[in-house]
């Protein structure tokens, strides 16, 4: 399954520059808001979903070469966080659903922990 | 905690400098600082701010108009929910007796919303001095929330709890290695109060702290052990 068809499955408001996401195929998913957790326990590659949306995610995004990052409950993203996405070619997602209600759905489209 | 039972407490403990940094809240600053007077204790304003990424950080402040200024940033930025004393228990403000005067009708345990790098920037537009608490903490502590000390936000000095060493912080999150560390009481009740830090300053400032903490200009700072 493509970033392409989740995005579209849930609605989800790419914040990022535009590309490809048909040819980005996430290997898991994932959810922790504390960023300690998710350094140790993000699968690589994986799809973060979470409702932390401080700049330091786009670095720990960076780090485990995750597929996206899905930030939920509508919270509210800086553009410097943005900037800094798109410089390091990490994707964000923003979601008003819940991180429960992501993580429900996307399991039901068959993504698993990983 | 009733003021003059905490100026007593730490002049007992030979304490020469305390700060009162209630959570999210400095309502009772006051209170202390005239229980304080007359005696050999310096009382500074001081607030443990929750950023809206749900980290503490420490908010120090030399005058009680600048931390009442950055208590109006904080409120403004603020849900307003009223507290439940029921789950969260009582929010006294008292005299400097420890006389009640009122009820904190609104929810103080919840984030602000100023994000971290806008708390340093109004802390230090103010004049004051932003330390992240109790880094080291599972629970609101800056290096399990956020990972890392943020790129954007130019901190100095951490502080960390003291269910640690300095040396076992560092060894435990290398990514601290290289900042000065602070280590308090963070104390809640009188006998948490501890008296951890010796610091070599000129006056009794925070500009004074800083420079004592960040071993500048001849100040020093050691952490008991």
């Amino acid at each position: 399954m493509t970033l392409a068809q989740i995005a579209n499955a849930l609605g989800l408001a790419l914040l990022t520059q535009e590309q490809d996401l048909t040819q980005i195929t996430p290997s898991a998913g994932y959810t922790s808001d504390m960023l300690s957790c998710v350094m140790s326990g993000a699968p690589q590659k994986s799809l973060w979903i979470t409702l932390q949306a401080h700049v330091n995610i786009v670095a720990v995004a960076a780090l485990l070469e995750l597929s996206a990052v899905i930030i939920t409950e509508g919270a509210a993203v800086d553009a410097a966080t943005i900037a800094k996405a798109n410089e390091k070619n990490v994707i964000l997602f923003s979601t008003p659903l819940s991180t429960f209600e992501v993580a429900g759905r996307l399991w039901e489209l068959g993504l698993r922990a990983g | 905690m009733i003021p003059p039972l905490i100026v007593e407490t730490a002049l007992n403990k030979g304490i020469g400098v305390i700060a009162i940094t209630d959570h999210n809240a400095s309502a009772n600053i006051e209170a202390v600082q005239k229980a304080a007077r007359g005696t050999e204790l310096v009382v500074l304003p001081g607030m443990e701010l929750q950023t809206s990424e749900e980290v503490h950080v420490l908010c120090l402040f030399d005058e009680l108009d600048q931390i009442r200024a950055f208590q109006q940033m904080v409120d403004a930025s603020s849900p307003a929910l009223p507290n439940n004393i029921e789950f969260f228990g009582e929010q006294f403000v008292v005299d400097d007796t420890g006389d009640f005067l009122r009820r904190e009708e609104r929810l103080l345990l919840t984030s602000s919303g100023l994000t971290i790098r806008r708390a340093w920037e109004q802390v230090t537009d103010l004049g004051g001095l932003l330390i992240p608490a109790h880094v080291n903490r599972k629970a609101n502590g800056l290096i399990q929330t956020l990972g890392f000390v943020p790129e954007d936000t130019p901190i100095e000095i951490l502080e960390i709890s003291i269910h640690i060493t300095p040396q076992a912080a560092v060894a435990a999150y290398p990514q601290i290695q290289g900042y000065p560390l602070i280590q308090n009481g963070d104390a809640h009740f009188l006998e948490d109060i501890l008296g951890l830090n010796h610091l070599t300053l000129e006056s009794v400032t925070v500009a004074e702290v800083r420079s004592a903490i960040l071993g500048l200009e001849g100040r020093s700072h050691a952490i008991q052990s």
